[in-house]
């Protein structure tokens, strides 16, 4: 199988002087296409870092990082939007829609970055939001849905340049057990469908749903 | 595609509708004072420029330059009189000549009493006088070379609106006490003071009113295929060898009706550029206005910015977003500006045809300046919005994330 990411002895350092905190030290990851994995750590322990770096959100100090086999390490900032666009969906814990835009705008976003047409934003939108069984919530703001309705919709802005990545950062973090459950089952059959899955958690019940799971601690990946 | 980011734009202002109008209220303020300054300005030029017009552009036009009180020593002693006129008569190239007082004097009919402009001419010139002035006759005669206290006047005083009951032919008006028959009504000019002017005879005119042999203003008619500037300029010559002043010193002006006509409007230019002036500043204050509330907007939307930027917008799609927003407040204080501007320019001719009682005040809207005022209302708001627009672009999309 191929290769969706790989992290060459990474490191990524905030701060400077003594109040420099090497957030990841010397990490090493290979995620196959197709892999549903789990990043678990406690608060801290540098998951959001890496989450960053994988994301293509940052980039690091020392090491390489290839995504689709593309070197991210060294590329500009338009390179980077680029290529986040293209091949990653993240999925965060505040879910992060637009709070002035409707569901399906909020879907429709990502789309227009990547200089689709007005039509095929507006077609590929409904597409992927009837996916995540949103088809009848489209056109209401994330103010006037519940919190599993707007996870759904970020799922479904994740998915609207269909990458073949997901990045997820706790995904479930503020949602109760029940919708939880359901957003995951989400991510289990987008998994299915064929997409790279990756959960960052610091719950253990959650990563036991993952096919892999690897644990920091101390921005170190084990 | 532009158009989205217009949408998306559109959205976000209309999301802060109250602080949106409050930061277009510079703009428009501004805008409208621009559109109505212009448009009064432009309507004012054209106005004068349709009398000149009628004028005639063979006319060269002699008055003192004196300041001086009527019947100080210093007024006295520049004025024109009647020796000057037959210096400018004898000069080369001039088809003819006429001399006419003005001075405001008080006219009694019935029992009403109104101040206006009397106008003495020579009825001997009756002919050159109509030509001259391009004054035409409505009703009646114009004046006879032996009419004596015989008045021809402006069409303001048949029309009603300067008297209770209306002046016709045939009845008596008193000037300066004295009683003048009404023999003949000019045709409307437009010019409300030239409509409530009365005509007399010049000889009647000194007499009743102890004038000496002034004359308030010479009209030469330049002869056909002569360069009216170059005439001027002659009679210049003659009238400072005659008055014996030196170049430059003179006490008198020769201008041809053009030459009055360009003094005039660059008065009303240096004027126009003063109010536009001070407008311009009020779209200044607006534009900073702009730019307070960009750089609120992104400090607010910094998380939005770091979404936008981890779904895949380049810096540049977030610059565009930006500068497009800061842009559209510019051009919405522009449009509305434009329609307050028009309002203002149309109750400015409204006023004026209240207070004037004539059409003479048209103003005009030109595509020219509209579109202008919507482009540079458009690019106040661009340039505002560029610096906040940059530090927007150029947020790391971890910090904007992570911003709350």
């Amino acid at each position: 199988m191929k290769q969706a990411i790989q992290l060459d002895k990474v490191c990524k350092t905030y701060g400077k002087g003594h109040t420099a905190v090497q957030a990841v030290k010397n990490a090493i990851l290979t995620v196959k296409e197709g892999d549903f994995l789990a990043v678990v750590g406690p608060s801290g322990s540098g998951k959001s870092t890496l989450m960053n770096l994988i994301g293509a959100l940052d980039v690091p100090e020392c090491g390489r990082i290839l995504l689709e086999g593309l070197d991210i390490s060294h590329m500009t900032e338009s390179e980077l939007a680029q290529t986040r666009g293209k091949t990653i969906g993240f999925v965060f814990q505040q879910f992060n829609l637009i709070q002035t835009l409707s569901a399906k705008e909020n879907v429709m976003l990502p789309m227009l970055f990547q200089g689709y047409s007005a039509g095929e934003r507006s077609d590929r939108a409904e597409l992927v939001l009837k996916q995540v069984g949103l088809g009848h919530r489209m056109h209401h703001k994330p103010g006037e849905l519940s919190g599993g309705e707007q996870q759904r919709v970020a799922i479904a802005r994740a998915l609207a340049n269909d990458p073949k990545i997901i990045l997820a950062d706790e995904p479930t973090g503020n949602l109760d057990s029940k919708t939880g459950k359901d957003i995951l089952k989400l991510l289990q059959d987008l998994n299915k469908k064929g997409k790279t899955i990756i959960i960052i958690t610091h719950d253990q019940s959650i990563a036991k749903k993952a096919k892999k799971i690897v644990h920091i601690k101390d921005g170190v990946v084990k | 595609m532009i158009i989205d980011y217009f949408n998306l734009s559109f959205k976000n202002l209309r999301n802060r509708r109250t602080r949106s109008f409050l930061t277009i209220l510079g703009i428009f303020i501004g805008i409208a004072a621009v559109v109505a300054l212009i448009s009064i300005g432009q309507g004012l030029e054209s106005s004068v420029a349709e009398q000149f017009e009628n004028l005639g552009k063979d006319k060269v036009i002699i008055q003192s330059k004196s300041l001086g009180p009527p019947g100080s020593a210093s007024g006295q002693s520049l004025l024109l009189t009647t020796r000057d006129m037959e210096v400018v008569e004898k000069t080369k190239g001039v088809f003819g000549v006429v001399g006419i007082v003005f001075k405001t004097g008080v006219i009694k009919y019935r029992d009403e009493l109104e101040i206006a402009f009397i106008s003495g001419v020579d009825p001997r010139d009756d002919m050159r006088f109509e030509e001259v002035q391009a004054f035409k006759i409505e009703e009646g005669r114009f004046l006879k070379p032996d009419d004596k206290y015989k008045a021809v006047v402006g069409y303001g005083h048949v029309s009603g609106g300067l008297w209770e009951k209306p002046v016709d032919l045939g009845k008596k008006i008193e000037i300066e006490g004295v009683e003048f028959r009404v023999v003949g009504v000019l045709e409307s000019t437009g010019n409300p003071y030239d409509d409530e002017s009365v005509l007399i005879s010049k000889e009647v005119m000194r007499d009743i009113m102890n004038l000496g042999e002034e004359e308030t203003q010479l009209y030469a008619k330049v002869i056909q295929g002569e360069d009216p500037v170059e005439i001027a300029e002659r009679i210049a010559r003659e009238l400072r060898r005659f008055r014996d002043e030196k170049e430059g010193e003179e006490t008198f002006t020769v201008q041809t009706a053009e030459q009055l006509f360009e003094s005039f409007q660059n008065i009303l230019g240096i004027l126009q550029a003063v109010l536009i002036g001070i407008a311009a500043i009020s779209l200044l204050v607006g534009g900073i206005g702009i730019m307070n509330t960009m750089y609120t907007s992104v400090l607010e939307r910094t998380r939005e910015i770091g979404i936008m930027k981890s779904i895949g917008a380049k810096n540049s799609n977030i610059l565009s977003i930006f500068l497009i927003e800061a842009g559209m407040l510019g051009l919405v204080g522009g449009l509305i500006g434009v329609a307050i501007g028009i309002g203002l320019g149309k109750m400015a001719q409204a006023i004026a045809y209240g207070a004037l009682g004539s059409s003479l005040l048209q103003v005009s809207f030109p595509a020219w300046l509209i579109i202008g005022a919507l482009v540079f209302s458009f690019v106040v708001g661009c340039v505002a919005g560029t610096l906040p627009a940059v530090r927007a672009s150029r947020l790391k999309p971890v910090e904007a994330l992570r911003y709350e």
